[in-house]
């Protein structure tokens, strides 16, 4: 066979692989779902797989945390449970549920998130009094990471806009983390100036105004500032802070808490809509409550995240400084009320950029 | 676009050339897959934003925000363009003329924004332009902020748009005869002449088509641009973004609308291209 | 998007890589030796600069914590599904856009009607539509809310968040990738061969393999390269529509940004750095094919 026919042959073949592939991957993508127990699966013992949709920060909580329900669980029912994680802004991740992610539970970063999740109908009304301390089995804190030295000096939140200083937090329109900072830093400027939301808004101002950088998520503003070197100061979660302090850069940044700010609660809820479809209610809700045991508290506060058990808490106290906190509940009247007022399009945060 | 026109045969009007099989099937396999792929689902943007009422939609079109999207996001565009059109034909120019070491690797490589996912290259454009980069340190020396600015957003776009000009422009310089240059040159017009009035305008049909091309792919490019925009409102923050920012808020019929606007501009754009290209060929099989 | 080749059937194709043929007397076609040197030296800076640094970054990036961690990184198991599953979805895809390709060229170069230039326009489109978009289109369509959302569901089918949306949304990126090859490759090469063929009895498909496909195939196997190059790499449109399930529902791009996310550096450029090995290949390999057809 000479060269040219060998080569006819050969794309030939190619051709007619191609079209058969088509053909057969036609048939097969039609029928794809995600697979999933039946109903009756996660009564048995059958292995069962759970879908925890959650926010950028808690990869590493919750990489930890599956390995201990799982144990727990096969332990107590001698079924295996497999938890799939997805991880994104928390905005985006309650999107994607409402659009259709099929997830059994959604751990995300603010309760406006999982409220969202339920006007769309998945989640029924009451969803924060179903468990503890308002669905929020662990709490954090906002705070500050300086470089080594806290060359700036920088103590407290007027300490941020002073002039010369650079200040990192992420868009608050895009990250859920970033609406935790804007509102520490409301809080701390409405009691500063007496409840005159004029002046706040302008030390607000001059906050932003020294923010060089909006990254679109918390993660995003971290790296900008430990791997890229821009900023004097990081507002963060607690958790976040900590992670960069301990595990990023050992001995280049430094934590400041101020003298006061915001209890952030990041919530979890059972979505009703996918677990009732998928049979997987009681194995969901368990992980839910496993959170709020001794070992889920114990691997909460191993990541960082204040513990609500008290026992817990007293034994990594040292670790948490106590500190004035506001809640977004007193301050602000609610997730609602806050993005209304601050958050929409049109509103206070789109203000101090307008010019 | 080659030396050799294929004499045409006068097309009959709306007719297939009936000697060749194999028009209905492929036309019709072509606008159904069309359909499928591209049409419904464009329309499907179209119908969205109709659930903005029309003061609705203006409100949000034309926000002042959004305004300095679109103004950052084509500034960029054009800029990374312009750079583009300059260097990449020096580069066609280079490798389809000359002959030096290292040439088959330098054609090779000019395919690598293609092939690199925008994320890989928004994350290493932001290493290395940021102001503790390799290339960032130099530049923030002399105070060109190049990351985290507009520049920055410029860099990322012209790693993006440089194979769009370079492969548009190299096939029409390979496929083009020396003659007229050496006619000209024999009739005694200096090398710089030769290229003013020859060159330059064979090879302005292909060059705008890079342009364009790099210009569309730019106003609309995301993943490698948040890395290094800085993503500032007013600044650094381009129209794709706020779509993204307003899917956040879930503002759908809002993201539908910017997103309605972008997909006419480039829709305008690539009629624009596409014209240009057929004036092109025209130019090049009817000398 | 038309590519460096020359096209198969013309008088002259040039010779890469080394002087065309008319070198000896092209002495007054080109410029003196220093401009030469110096256009030379720009293009390779202002290559250097913009794309061969973002390569050797992603490298040096990559090793920076040594080989160990590189190819830990490489074999751990959401890795390898991530890459699995890029495979998979340019398995599916490639083929599809390349048949509607073929079709697409055959309709377009062989035969005249009306609307041509619109239909040419249409399939162009996705390359200028923002990926961003490509993906929330087909969450519009698909998801929960979206048109055939409710139908879907009581069928139990998903499409967004599962491995057909990222299908969808990868086709709708790649679409005009084949297609833009060879439009303008057999506008050039005209309907001669085959009317010719046609006049002695050649039926269609037939007609096609002998006649056409010599003709074309290189330049569409070079299309197939760069569509794949372009499927296994996209980011923005597949990042709307995954859902980022770990070990499921990551393409090896998204898992590239969820470890940068994840503050695991190297582990992220040591993925990276596997898209661009397949750059890299893809490249090889369409420079092997120009030299093959010579």
């Amino acid at each position: 066979m000479s060269s040219r026919q060998y080569r006819k042959k050969i794309i030939l073949w190619v051709f007619i692989a191609a079209m058969s592939l088509t053909a057969a991957c036609g048939g097969g993508t039609a029928g794809t779902k995600t697979g999933g127990p039946s109903g009756t699966a996660a009564a048995g013992t059958e292995p069962v797989v759970l879908q925890n949709v959650s926010y950028d920060p808690t990869r590493e909580l919750y990489a930890d945390y599956n390995k201990a329900f799982a144990a727990y669980w096969q332990g107590k029912t001698g079924q295996s449970v497999t938890v799939k994680q997805s991880h994104g802004g928390s905005g985006k991740q309650a999107r994607s549920v409402i659009d259709g992610l099929q997830a059994d539970v959604v751990t995300l970063a603010l309760a406006y998130d999982i409220d969202a999740i339920q006007q769309a109908g998945l989640i029924k009304e009451g969803w924060q009094t179903r468990l503890k301390d308002n669905s929020a089995p662990y709490y954090s804190t906002i705070v500050f990471l300086v470089r080594k030295g806290n060359p700036k000096g920088i103590r407290d939140w007027n300490d941020l806009v002073q002039p010369g200083v650079q200040v990192i937090t992420p868009n608050p329109k895009t990250s859920g983390g970033a609406r935790w900072n804007y509102l520490a830093a409301w809080g701390y400027a409405l009691a500063a100036s007496g409840g005159d939301e004029e002046q706040a808004k302008e030390w607000l101002r001059g906050l932003y105004g020294n923010v060089p950088v909006l990254d679109s998520g918390a993660r995003g503003a971290t790296t900008t500032f430990v791997e890229r070197g821009i900023g004097d100061v990081l507002i963060s979660w607690e958790n976040e802070a900590f992670l960069a302090a301990n595990e990023l850069g050992k001995d280049e940044f430094e934590i400041v808490v101020p003298t006061v700010s915001i209890l952030a609660e990041p919530p979890v809820a059972v979505v009703d809509g996918t677990v009732d479809k998928r049979g997987t209610r009681k194995v969901a809700e368990a992980y839910l409550e496993y959170l709020y045991t001794e070992e889920g508290q114990e691997i909460a506060a191993k990541h960082y995240y204040r513990p609500r058990l008290e026992k817990v808490a007293a034994e990594y106290g040292q670790r948490f400084p106590q500190v004035k906190l506001l809640t977004i509940h007193d301050q602000f009247g609610g997730w609602a009320q806050a993005h209304k007022k601050h958050f929409a399009d049109g509103a206070l945060f789109d203000e101090i950029y307008r010019r | 676009m080659t030396a050799t026109p294929t004499p045409k045969r006068a097309p009959h009007k709306g007719k297939s050339y009936a000697v060749l099989p194999g028009f209905r099937i492929t036309l019709g396999f072509t606008i159904g897959y069309l359909s499928l792929l591209v049409l419904i689902p464009l329309s499907a943007v179209v119908l969205k934003s109709l659930e903005l009422s029309w003061d609705g939609f203006w409100a949000t079109v034309f926000d002042a925000r959004v305004l300095a999207a679109y103004r950052i996001s084509f500034a960029t565009a054009l800029a990374a363009g312009l750079i583009n059109v300059v260097f990449g034909f020096i580069v066609a120019w280079v490798l389809v003329r000359y002959s030096f070491p290292g040439k088959r690797l330098l054609d090779g490589i000019i395919d690598l924004p293609f092939a690199l996912p925008t994320a890989v290259a928004g994350i290493a454009l932001t290493s290395i332009y940021a102001e503790n980069g390799w290339i960032g340190r130099w530049l923030y020396a002399i105070g060109i902020p190049s990351a985290y600015s507009a520049a920055g957003i410029a860099i990322a776009l012209t790693f993006i748009g440089l194979p769009f000009v370079v492969r548009t422009v190299q096939p029409v310089l390979e496929s083009w005869e020396t003659d007229v240059e050496e006619a000209a040159a024999t009739l005694g017009a200096k090398r710089l002449t030769v290229f003013r009035r020859i060159i330059v305008p064979q090879l302005l049909p292909s060059l705008l088509t890079g342009f364009a091309l790099a210009f569309a792919r730019g106003i609309g490019e995301y993943g490698s641009v948040v890395f290094i925009s800085g993503n500032m409102p007013y600044k650094t923050e381009i129209a794709p973004l706020l779509i993204m920012t307003k899917l956040e808020q879930y503002d759908y019929a809002g993201a539908t609308a910017v997103a309605l606007v972008m997909l006419i501009l480039s829709f305008l754009l690539q009629l624009l291209i596409n014209a240009l290209q057929w004036k092109a060929a025209r130019r090049m099989t009817s000398p | 998007m038309a590519g460096s080749h020359s096209y198969p059937g013309t008088t002259s194709p040039p010779a890469r890589g080394t002087a065309r043929k008319l070198a000896p007397r092209a002495g007054c076609t080109t410029e003196s030796p220093l401009a030469r040197r110096l256009l030379i030296a720009v293009a390779l800076g202002f290559i250097g600069l913009v794309l061969l640094l973002p390569l050797a970054a992603v490298f040096v990036q990559a090793f920076k914590r040594g080989a160990d961690v590189y190819f830990a990184a490489l074999t751990e198991p959401d890795a390898l599904a991530a890459i699995r599953l890029t495979l998979f979805t340019a398995l599916i895809v490639v083929p599809l856009n390349t048949i509607f390709g073929i079709a697409a060229a055959w309709c377009l170069t062989k035969f005249a009607f009306r609307g041509k230039q619109w239909l040419i326009t249409l399939i162009d489109l996705p390359f200028a539509v923002s990926p961003v978009i490509a993906g929330f289109l087909f969450i519009l369509l698909f998801g929960a809310h979206g048109w055939f959302g409710s139908w879907l569901a009581a069928h139990d089918v998903q499409i967004v968040f599962a491995l057909p949306g990222i299908v969808l949304a990868t086709l709708f990126v790649t679409f005009p990738f084949v297609a833009r090859e060879l439009i303008p490759l057999m506008q050039s090469q005209g309907t001669l061969e085959e009317e010719a063929a046609a006049t002695l009895g050649a039926k269609g498909w037939k007609m096609f393999r002998h006649i056409t496909l010599p003709n074309i195939k290189w330049g569409l196997l070079y299309g197939i390269v760069i569509c794949n190059a372009r499927a296994m790499g996209e980011f923005g449109a597949v990042s709307v529509v995954s859902g980022h399930i770990r070990g499921e529902t990551n393409t090896l791009p998204l898992h590239v940004e969820i470890l940068y996310n994840e503050y695991q550096f190297s582990a992220a450029f040591a993925a990276a750095s596997l898209l661009v090995a397949v750059a890299l290949l893809t490249l090889t390999a369409k420079q092997w094919l120009e030299r093959k057809r010579l």
